[in-house]
């Protein structure tokens, strides 16, 4: 016993402290971002591997990022995607101070912007494709369409998820009293929207 | 293992690949390293599994719930600060040891001791094939060499006290198709032979005779019969070994091995196999210029008799001896079979 | 449960049963079916592993073909490392942590009904293979160029990576759904400094499992695009990097064995302080050490790789940050052990296999040791020396200590005590079988035999250790069968349990057994680690040393 005993009616145990952290489920939204990223890190790290490998001896050869890679295109889309998550924290904020039409709008200019960029993307891959960039053809296309598609793949899940809170809100059911919902799916737009900074650092200014 | 070689290859005759008998500088520098871990492990055990014994025999005793309860110690912070610091300790001491043994074991091919680097050593360009050693003879001392067997590597016995006699062996490891490792634990550590990348390693022993390994990567189906076998010889051996290896394949003296000869060459036997002097070049599978220089057959697998009994065997049916292995069986007839085992016998 | 039984109506079908455990949120049933599920596929590795064993007995054996030996020990490690090993450790997960916290369900009761369904169609569909007449057979690291085309024609190697990304995601859930309840859903007055300690263990390895599963499951990805696009990842032929495949797969799979064996950490820190009626020993310095573990092992993938002709100074690194991890395992150990000391030891069964765990991994920990001295490792690596140490780390390490679990949370699960005779039975074979059949591999390893060959030569002398450790597996295998006896059994004839059986310390023992759906009635508070010390020591209770 490190202590002397003290008489019991001495003892009475400090106050509790209410709890004042995330809640579970943004504890939840939080691991699963987490979880996200260590997926796109593998993919960036097998990115970065790879990048000049085609003109090694032995390597490949074909198209490379400074042959066919524009930046005007992606310039653009970039904009869009970045301006979506500006867009997107309007509609969470609109949606807090109990705007619901306010919410919408911010909300439908988010989801159009996503698919802009993803619109802008698939314009991009056929131009690829037009000059002889395909998955099979060196590894610049391999690891190029793997980490561009996930990235891709998770705007568009992002895109769908948008489209049923908005018709959801659009049936009342997401609301200034109910706006959990719409705070977790903009965290993960916000990720995505970062993930897609690295993406394009990795691809568009490093490896090219 | 000085004994005659033949004996060390009949059957059940106790084969050594122990780790703790080496013969050559890498293996001992693990041996040493090996040692010493062992030691500390050793004494870490002792000391804990008292503990626990002893409290397991001093404390025990029943209790019967609701009973009183043994005084309650919440923890100490110069106990645990000790027996933190102390493992911290015995890293520390390992990691230095580690180090040294490290760059012992690993010496660098193109940065090496002046003692080495005039030693008259062998270099040979190892290449693991599914499931089979391709060796590629390049150089021994500044003599180049260019031939290529397979399976018995056979170098020359090094003499370490006098540095003119001195006969390190440098192996580059390569792979052609997946990943293996070249393991014979009496000479050194194991190396991966990983397709897409060159790895080296080392050895120089004295002892002369065999000394036997395996593949230690997975590397498919007939993993575990991927046999390795090195042979010390002494110097003026070798010198003789390597001298009948550099000729090219004796042609087929009588008329018998000229119709065997003539069979093998029009077979796909000539798509894998290379006989050197003759229009056969594959290199899909092992060299056969002096295949009945070979102890074994089929990467270790079965004995290459004399008499070629077991070579017929191989060939007509590679995939009873080592199901799964690349060589299929030609459904050759009885005739040819004779007559290209006895062309193939004729190769020494 | 317990307002069902009272009513007056007929007992319900097996149909109705049924239905209510395939339709069940509940987070003590998801992790009972977890558990059950890792007990069925124990036994189906457990059976391969009989088989590879009966083949090595006799050198030149022909009791099994090369391929059938090759997808015997592919399966077998992949079952148990994924559909085994973390399976059971999230099912006890599962069960005991919302008890522990004073929850009344995970936080995400549905996703946590999803993870199960996906981890065990995952696990179904790597076993599909076998349907389509070859298994994967590749070894359960699946070293890249062997799962390309040229080598693994079949549609094996898709089942399995497959199978694998599918119940990753079920993995992941589990995770994410820990996470969040552990940080989120606490009694009042639970802070996370108080949490009981292998709530504390399952935070971390939640936080572990996220770090490791997602590069696999992306690694997966690469070798199935490989497969079906014609990407050139990891073919050397065509460009790739087979290396690349290794760096990534070990990413994954070191701290992998750190979620197989912190969770086993957790409940051996439940079991030795109830069982030798002390508080844990240094509370805050187990749970650092926990901390540190699973940062460390982000550093020392690559000590499986040390024979890749890695440089010399990367060689260093990774056996000195491998060596990093012996002090705060050693921290836990001497905690232990210190807990034990002056205490009054019930060796009950959970005890028994507790101390079993003691001994058995303080080997595991110390051949570990010896893996990470990188020279060392030349001759170890890839040997049947490495197959006793991590066999002796996961049985005599997680197998033990999740035992121990199992026999510490039966009576809480199903309200009725296990048969103490059996599980004494089951322990001594256990022990026994087990030392017999991994120690003669760490000779035979050290004598030159590499792992995963289907046969050898006698003349190699490795005749006597495969005899030994085949007689071993036959000894361990009845102790399987026992407990799965044990288990059934004691449902009908255990001792009814009562609310607390072993005078614990924790919420889970503060309800019912088996608990009502809702767990508490009331959400308890709670002041100290160990609120029902608390409750039964308000003289000198505990919140005053902490």
């Amino acid at each position: 016993m490190i202590e002397s005993r003290i008489t019991s009616e001495q003892l009475k145990p400090p106050a509790i402290l209410p709890y004042r952290g995330l809640s579970a489920r943004q504890w939840g939204m939080i691991a699963f971002l987490f979880s996200e990223a260590t997926f796109f890190s593998t993919l960036i790290m097998v990115y970065i591997v790879y990048i000049g490998a085609d003109a090694q001896p032995g390597g490949r050869g074909g198209p490379t990022p400074a042959g066919v890679l524009s930046m005007g295109l992606v310039i653009f889309t970039t904009i869009c995607l970045l301006s979506s998550s500006a867009t997107i924290h309007f509609a969470e904020r609109a949606l807090r101070r109990g705007s619901e039409a306010s919410f919408r709008l911010w909300w439908a200019a988010t989801i159009v912007l996503g698919i802009v960029f993803l619109a802008g993307t698939a314009y991009e891959w056929r131009e690829l494709i037009a000059h002889g960039l395909t998955v099979q053809r060196n590894l610049f296309g391999t690891t190029y369409y793997t980490l561009v598609g996930f990235h891709g793949a998770h705007v568009t899940v992002g895109v769908i998820v948008m489209l049923i809170l908005l018709m959801l809100a659009l049936g009342r059911q997401v609301t200034a009293r109910n706006p959990h919902g719409v705070e977790l799916v903009s965290w993960y737009w916000h990720f995505v929207d970062g993930v897609w900074v690295v993406v394009f650092t990795v691809v568009y200014i490093v490896g090219r | 293992m000085n004994g005659p070689l033949l004996l060390a290859l009949s059957e059940g005759s106790p084969q050594n690949l122990s780790i703790f008998d080496p013969v050559s500088p890498p293996a001992e520098s693990i041996h040493h390293l090996s040692i010493l871990v062992l030691s500390i492990t050793a004494g870490i055990f002792l000391v804990v599994e008292s503990i626990l014994i002893y409290s397991l025999l001093r404390f025990r005793r029943r209790y019967v719930p609701g009973t009183s309860e043994p005084p309650q110690v919440y923890g100490s912070m110069p106990i645990e600060i000790a027996w933190t610091a102390a493992p911290a300790l015995v890293v520390f001491v390992l990691t230095l040891v580690i180090a040294r043994t490290e760059w012992e074991v690993r010496v660098d091919p193109n940065n090496l001791s002046p003692e080495l680097k005039d030693a008259k050593a062998l270099h040979v360009r190892v290449v693991g094939h599914q499931w089979w050693w391709e060796f590629n003879y390049d150089r021994y001392g500044d003599e180049k060499l260019d031939f290529v067997t397979a399976n018995e590597l056979h170098v020359p016995a090094s003499h370490r006290a006098e540095r003119s006699e001195r006969r390190p062996v440098f192996l580059t490891l390569q792979s052609v198709d997946v990943a293996h490792s070249f393991w014979v634990p009496r000479l050194a550590g194991k190396t991966d032979l990983i397709p897409g990348r060159t790895n080296d390693m080392w050895f120089e022993t004295e002892h002369t005779g065999l000394f036997v390994g395996q593949c230690a990567e997975y590397c498919g189906t007939q993993h575990a019969n991927m046999l390795l076998r090195v042979y010390v010889d002494s110097p003026e051996e070798f010198t003789r070994w390597l001298t009948d290896q550099k000729k090219e394949a004796r042609g087929g003296d009588d008329a018998e091995l000229r119709k065997g000869k003539e069979v093998f060459l029009a077979q796909s036997c000539i798509n894998c196999h290379r006989v050197r002097g003759t229009s056969a070049r594959g290199t899909f599978g092992p060299d056969l210029t002096h295949l009945m220089s070979r102890d074994t057959l089929g990467s270790g697998v079965i004995e290459n008799d004399r008499a070629g009994k077991r070579l017929r065997e191989w060939i007509a049916d590679p995939q009873k001896i080592k199901p799964g292995c690349l060589m299929p069986a030609f459904g050759l007839s009885e005739s040819d079979l004779d007559r290209v085992t006895r062309y193939l016998a004729s190769l020494e | 449960m317990a307002l069902a039984e009272q009513t007056r109506e007929a007992p319900p079908t097996w149909e109705a049963v049924l239905h209510e455990w395939v339709a069940t949120v509940d987070h003590k049933r998801i992790g009972i079916l977890y558990i059950l599920m890792a007990v069925v596929f124990l036994v189906v590795a457990g059976i391969q592993a009989l088989l590879m064993r009966w083949q090595l007995i006799v050198p030149r054996n022909t009791f099994l073909s090369p391929q059938v030996f090759n997808q015997m020990f592919t399966m077998h490690g992949t079952t148990m490392v994924f559909f085994m090993g973390m399976p059971i450790l999230i099912g006890l997960g599962n069960f005991v942590v919302p008890l522990q916290i004073g929850a009344r369900d995970m936080a995400f009761p549905r996703l946590n009904a999803l993870g199960f369904w996906v981890s065990l169609f995952g696990g179904l569909l790597v076993y599909f293979s076998f349907l389509t007449g070859s298994a994967p057979d590749f070894g359960w690291f699946a070293y890249a160029p062997l799962t390309e085309r040229t080598f693994a024609r079949g549609p094996a190697t898709e089942f399995w990576a497959l199978g694998l990304i599918v119940s990753g995601i079920g993995t992941i859930t589990a995770a994410v759904n820990f996470i969040a309840t552990i940080l989120g859903m606490r009694a009042p007055g639970m802070t996370l400094w108080k949490v009981p300690f292998f709530t504390w263990t399952i935070l971390w390895t939640a936080v572990q499992i996220l770090f490791a599963i997602p590069p696999l499951t992306a690694g997966l990805f690469l070798v199935l695009f490989d497969r079906q696009l014609g990407t050139h990842f990891f073919d050397p032929h065509t460009g790739g990097s087979a290396y690349l495949w290794q760096h990534l797969f070990w990413f994954f799979g070191h701290p992998e064995v750190y979620i197989l064996i912190l969770p086993a950490f957790g409940m051996i820190a439940e079991v030795i302080p109830v069982f030798s009626r002390k508080v844990l020993f240094g509370y805050e310095f187990m749970a650092a050490a926990t901390m540190a573990i699973v940062f460390i092992s982000l550093s020392v993938w690559a000590h499986h790789m040390f024979c890749v002709g890695m440089s010399r100074k990367l060689d260093l690194f990774f056996a000195a940050s491998s060596l990093l991890v012996s002090i705060p395992t050693g921290i836990k150990m001497f905690n232990w052990l210190a807990t034990m000391y002056g205490g009054k030891l019930w060796m009950a069964s959970p005890m028994l296999f507790a101390c079993g765990f003691l001994s058995m991994f303080l080997i595991g920990g110390l051949t570990g040791i010896m893996l990470a001295a990188a020279p060392f490792n030349f001759q170890l690596s890839d040997s049947y020396f490495v197959v006793g140490h991590f066999h002796w780390v996961l049985i005599g390490g997680t197998i033990f200590a999740t035992f121990a679990g199992l026999h510490y949370w039966y009576p809480k699960a199903t309200g009725r005590m296990l048969s103490e005779r059996v599980a004494r039975w089951q322990f001594g074979l256990l022990l026994i079988g087990f030392i017999l059949t991994f120690g003669p591999m760490h000779i035979a390893g050290m004598l030159g035999m590499p792992r995963r060959i289907y046969t050898y030569d006698a003349d190699r002398g490795w005749d006597l250790w495969n005899q030994l450790a085949t007689i071993g597996g036959l000894i361990q295998a009845p102790s399987y069968l026992l407990f799965v006896y044990n288990i059934t059994a004691s449902l009908w004839k255990g001792r009814p349990a009562g609310d607390n059986p072993w005078d614990a310390w924790t919420l889970e023992w503060a309800t019912t057994s088996p608990p009502p759906s809702y767990n508490f009635e009331e959400i308890p508070t709670v002041h100290s680690r160990r609120p029902l010390w608390d409750l039964r020591h308000p003289d000198d209770p505990d919140w005053q040393y902490e």
